[in-house]
C-alpha cells in the first residue's frame, strides 16, 4: 500500500521522504533499499520511541523537512485513492498560504469531522464541525496535506492532534485551504475497508486498461480485476475472481476458487479451498477443500488445516486453525 | 380364548436346537422421526454401508447355522418388501424370508402373537426377534449359547451406555455373577442402571407366547393405566380417548408389557455386549450407523469395500455403478449409491450419498446425508458436525439452540454452486441458492 504511494510521490517529483513508524520498524527497512533505487528518491524512518500523536512526527523530522524552503506533502498511510500531487502542489502554491488539506466528498458526512469553507471562498477553510447533526457540508478531511515548512514552527515535540490543534489554529489564522479529491477516496485502516479499498483500486487500474491486471483472457481469470504477481504460482482448473490480489511468491493449488480477497506474499492456498472476502496473511497456507469467508484476516504464518470453514474470523498470527470458526471471532 | 400353544414338550415335539428369527420392521405411521428419508424410502430398507438396514440384520441371522426361516413382521404394504425379499434370497440362500404384514399396528409383541401359528411352525425351540432400527453386531450365536448354558427362558442383548443417556432407554439392573435380569423398566425418569436394552432378544418359545397371552388378558381385565408405570405414559394414555382405546387395547409391545413381567421370572438373562451398538432413530443416526457397520465390514476384510489410495480413505463403499473422479477424495466413513456421479477435485467424508445424485467439481461435502437424486453445486460446501463416539443423540447445541448434527438432503434437492449449507434439514425438492445454517428447509 505504501507502494503505491511512494510511487505517486516520486512521480510528482518528491525527493526525499520520511516514514514516520512507531512499530516494528525492521519490516519496513527491509523494502527501502529497493524502493529508493527504483524511483531514484530518499527515503528516511523516522522512529518515535514513544507515540507523538499526528502532528510530533513532523517536528520530529523538522531537520529533512526543511533541507530547504519547498513545501512538503503529508499522508496518512492507511488511505488509499488516486493520488492528485501534481495537482495539489500547484493549487497549494497558487493561493500563497499555510498549508492546504485535501477533501473528499462523502454520502454520510454526519460520520466524519466535516470542512466549512469561508463565505464566498471556494477554498479556504472557516471551521471543522465533528461528526455534524444537522447538514453543514460533505466534504470530509482525506488524510493527505501539503504543508510550508512554517506549519513546523507551528508545533511542538510532543504527543500532538495535527487535526485538533494545529488545523483550528491555521484556520484560526485564515492559512489553511482545501483541494477537492476527483475519484476514489477508502480509509482502509480496518481489514473489510482494506478489502473495499483494494477492489476500489483494482476497479481503476481496470478503467486505466493498465497492464499490471491479469488479463481476463487467462482462463481462471473471472470477472475481472485481478493482479497477480509474475512470481505468484497458479494451478490447474481455478476460477479468480473479481477483485483478487495476488502478491510474490504466492502458491495456489488446483481447483481453488478466489474472490475478492488479497493474499499476500509467500502465502500459499491449497487444492480446492474456496476463499471469498479475505486477507491471506505473508506466509500463511489454507488447507485443501477450506473455506474462508466474511471477512476473515489471517495474520503471518498462520495455517488454516484441511476443510475447516473460518467465517470472519481474526487469526493472530503463527496460529494453526484445526477447528471450524462458525461465528466471526478473534483466534488468539 | 383357545390357544394352539406347545408347552414345554420338547421331548415329544419340539425339534432340538430349531431356531427362527423375526425382524419387527414397524410400518409408514412409523418412522416419522427419520423424516425426510421416510418419505421416500422406507425407514428398513434406507441404504447404510451399501445395503438396506434390515440386510445388516440378515447378515447377522444367516450366521447362525440352526436359523432357517425368517419372518419381517410390519404393517407395511405388502408391495414394499417384495423386491428386497427377492434380492435377499438369492443372497442367503440357506435363509426363507417371508413377509407377515399386520392388519394394523399391534405393538411389537402384539404383532408376534398374532402371527404365533406362523413363527411355531415346524416347532421351534427359540426365537429371535430384532428391531430393526438397531445397528450392532448382533452376536446371535453368543446369545444362543447363553440361553443354552442357562437353560434361559429369554435372553436379552444388552450394552452400556453414558449415565445421562442411560434413562433414554430401556433399563436393565441384573446380578452381575449369574446375568440374570432383577428389575426392568423402560425409559425410567429417574437412573436405574447404565446397562440398557439393545432391542435384541431371544426367547425360548415355550415361554415367550404364555407371557404374552398373560398380558393380553391382564389387558382386557385390568384397567389400561394399570400396566403403565412412568408418568411419561400415563400423560400420553389420559389423552387416548374411549374409542381409540378400545381399538388399542390389541396393542402389546415388548418392552413395555413384556420384559418387566419376565424379570419376576428366574430364567431371564442379559447378554452384554462389548461391541459397537446405535439406535437407527432419527435420519441423523444414519451416519454413525454408516459408519459403524462401514468399519466392521473393514476388519473382516470385505471385498465390497474400494481399495484405499491417496483418494481413498477407508473404509468407503462405492456402488459399481458410481462414477468417481480419480482427483475426488473420499473416507472415511463414506457410502456412494448406485449411479451417484462425484466430480473433480470434490471431497466427501462421513456421508452417505444415495443413488442418482451429483457431487459438482471442488465441492465439499462432510457429516451429511446426499438424497437421491439430488445435486450438489461446485465448491459448495453441505456440512454436518461430528457428534462424539458415546455420544446417542443426534442433536447438537449450537450458541444455545438445539440443531441436527447431521445436514440431510432429501430427494431431488439442490445446492446451487459456491452455497455453504450447515446443520440443515432440507426436504425433498428444494433448492438451494443462498448459505443457510442451523434450519429445517421445509
Amino acid at each position: 500500500m505504501i507502494l503505491h504511494q511512494i510511487e505517486a510521490l516520486a512521480a510528482a517529483g518528491v525527493t526525499d521522504i520520511v516514514l514516520a513508524v512507531n512499530y516494528r520498524p525492521e519490516i519496513m527497512e527491509k523494502y527501502l533499499a529497493e524502493y529508493e533505487e527504483q524511483f531514484g528518491i530518499n527515503i528516511t524512518i523516522s522512529i518515535e520511541s514513544e507515540p507523538l500523536g499526528t502532528a510530533g512526527p513532523l517536528k520530529l523530522a523538522e531537520r529533512i523537512l526543511r533541507k530547504d524552503d519547498t513545501p512538503f506533502f503529508v499522508l496518512n498511510s492507511d488511505i488509499t485513492c488516486e493520488y492528485p500531487f501534481k495537482e495539489l502542489a500547484e493549487f497549494h502554491k497558487s493561493h500563497g498560504d499555510e498549508g492546504t488539506i485535501v477533501v473528499t466528498k462523502v454520502e454520510e458526512p454526519s460520520k466524519y469531522g466535516v470542512i466549512v469553507h469561508k463565505p464566498n471562498h471556494p477554498s479556504r477553510i472557516d471551521r471543522f464541525v465533528e461528526k455534524p447533526v444537522e447538514f453543514v457540508g460533505n466534504r470530509i478531511n482525506a488524510g493527505i496535506y501539503i504543508f510550508n515548512t512554517s506549519v513546523l514552527d507551528r508545533i511542538e515535540l510532543r504527543p500532538t492532534s495535527i487535526e485538533q490543534e494545529t488545523f483550528p489554529a491555521m484556520v484560526k489564522d485564515g492559512q489553511l485551504h482545501s483541494f477537492d479529491l476527483e475519484g476514489f477516496w477508502m480509509d482502509v485502516g480496518q481489514p473489510k475497508d482494506f478489502l473495499t479499498g483494494t477492489c476500489l483500486y483494482l476497479s481503476s487500474l481496470s478503467k486505466k486498461g493498465s497492464k499490471l491486471l491479469t488479463p481476463p483472457t487467462e482462463p481462471y481469470v473471472h470477472g475481472g480485476n485481478v493482479l497477480i504477481d509474475p512470481s505468484a504460482k497458479i494451478g490447474k482448473n481455478c476460477r479468480i475472481g473479481p477483485n483478487v490480489t495476488i502478491g510474490p511468491d504466492v502458491v495456489v493449488g488446483d481447483g481453488v476458487r478466489l474472490q475478492r480477497c488479497v493474499l499476500l506474499s509467500g502465502s500459499k492456498v491449497k487444492d480446492h479451498a474456496w476463499v471469498k472476502s479475505t486477507i491471506v496473511g505473508w506466509n500463511s497456507v489454507v488447507g485443501k477443500w477450506a473455506r474462508l469467508e466474511n471477512v476473515t484476516v489471517l495474520g503471518d504464518d498462520v495455517t488454516i488445516g484441511d476443510e475447516i470453514y473460518v467465517n470472519g474470523g481474526s487469526i493472530l498470527p503463527h496460529k494453526t486453525i484445526k477447528a471450524n470458526v462458525d461465528v466471526p471471532a478473534i483466534i488468539m | 380364548m383357545s390357544l394352539q400353544v406347545p408347552f414345554r414338550e420338547k421331548a415329544n415335539g419340539g425339534v432340538p436346537g430349531a431356531t427362527k428369527a423375526v425382524i419387527l420392521v414397524g410400518g409408514a405411521s412409523r418412522g416419522t422421526r427419520f423424516r425426510p428419508l421416510s418419505l421416500d424410502v422406507p425407514k428398513p430398507l434406507f441404504d447404510v454401508a451399501g445395503h438396506p438396514i434390515i440386510w445388516h440384520c440378515l447378515t447377522a441371522i444367516d450366521k447362525v447355522p440352526s436359523i432357517h426361516e425368517v419372518y419381517l413382521i410390519g404393517y407395511y404394504e405388502e408391495s414394499v418388501f417384495r423386491d428386497f425379499i427377492k434380492d435377499a434370497s438369492s443372497q442367503f440362500p440357506n435363509l426363507s424370508i417371508k413377509y407377515l404384514r399386520e392388519y394394523q399396528a399391534l405393538g411389537t409383541a402384539g404383532g408376534l402373537y398374532h402371527f404365533r401359528d406362523a413363527i411355531l411352525k415346524g416347532r421351534p425351540e427359540h426365537i429371535f426377534v430384532l428391531n430393526s432400527d438397531v445397528c450392532c453386531s448382533f452376536p446371535l450365536n453368543d446369545m444362543l449359547k447363553l440361553a443354552e448354558e442357562k437353560d434361559a427362558e429369554a435372553v436379552i442383548l444388552g450394552t452400556r451406555v453414558s449415565e445421562d443417556a442411560a434413562t433414554n432407554f430401556g433399563c436393565i439392573v441384573s446380578d452381575a455373577h449369574t446375568r440374570r435380569v432383577l428389575h426392568y423398566v423402560e425409559k425410567p425418569e429417574s437412573y436405574i442402571s447404565n446397562l440398557i436394552n439393545c432391542g435384541v432378544y431371544l426367547f425360548s418359545t415355550d415361554a415367550i407366547f404364555p407371557s404374552i397371552r398373560s398380558a393380553i388378558k391382564r389387558r382386557t381385565d385390568r384397567p389400561r393405566l394399570g400396566s403403565y408405570r412412568s408418568s411419561d405414559n400415563l400423560a400420553s394414555s389420559f389423552m387416548i380417548d374411549d374409542d381409540e382405546e378400545s381399538e388399542k387395547t390389541e396393542v402389546i409391545r415388548l418392552e413395555q408389557d413384556i420384559l418387566s413381567d419376565m424379570a419376576d421370572n428366574k430364567q431371564f438373562f442379559v447378554y452384554e455386549t462389548k461391541d459397537f451398538w446405535r439406535q437407527i432413530k432419527t435420519a441423523g443416526s444414519a451416519i454413525p450407523a454408516n459408519a459403524l457397520y462401514l468399519q466392521k465390514a473393514w476388519q473382516n476384510g470385505s471385498t465390497e469395500l474400494a481399495a484405499p489410495s491417496a483418494n481413498i480413505i477407508p473404509p468407503v463403499y462405492i456402488h459399481p455403478t458410481a462414477q468417481v473422479h480419480p482427483t475426488a477424495k473420499l473416507g472415511p466413513n463414506v457410502s456412494i449409491g448406485p449411479r451417484a456421479v462425484i466430480g473433480a477435485g470434490a471431497r466427501v467424508k462421513e456421508s452417505i450419498v444415495l443413488e442418482d445424485a451429483e457431487i459438482k467439481h471442488d465441492a465439499c461435502v462432510l457429516y451429511s446425508i446426499i438424497g437421491w437424486s439430488s445435486r450438489v453445486g461446485a465448491w459448495a460446501r453441505v456440512e454436518g458436525t461430528s457428534t462424539p463416539v458415546t455420544s446417542h443423540s443426534t442433536s447438537i447445541i449450537k450458541n444455545g439452540v438445539k440443531v441436527q448434527a447431521i445436514t440431510i438432503l432429501g430427494k431431488e434437492c439442490g445446492v446451487g454452486d459456491e452455497v455453504r449449507v450447515q446443520n440443515c434439514v432440507c426436504l425433498p425438492f428444494k433448492e438451494l441458492k443462498r448459505d443457510v445454517a442451523n434450519e429445517v428447509i421445509m
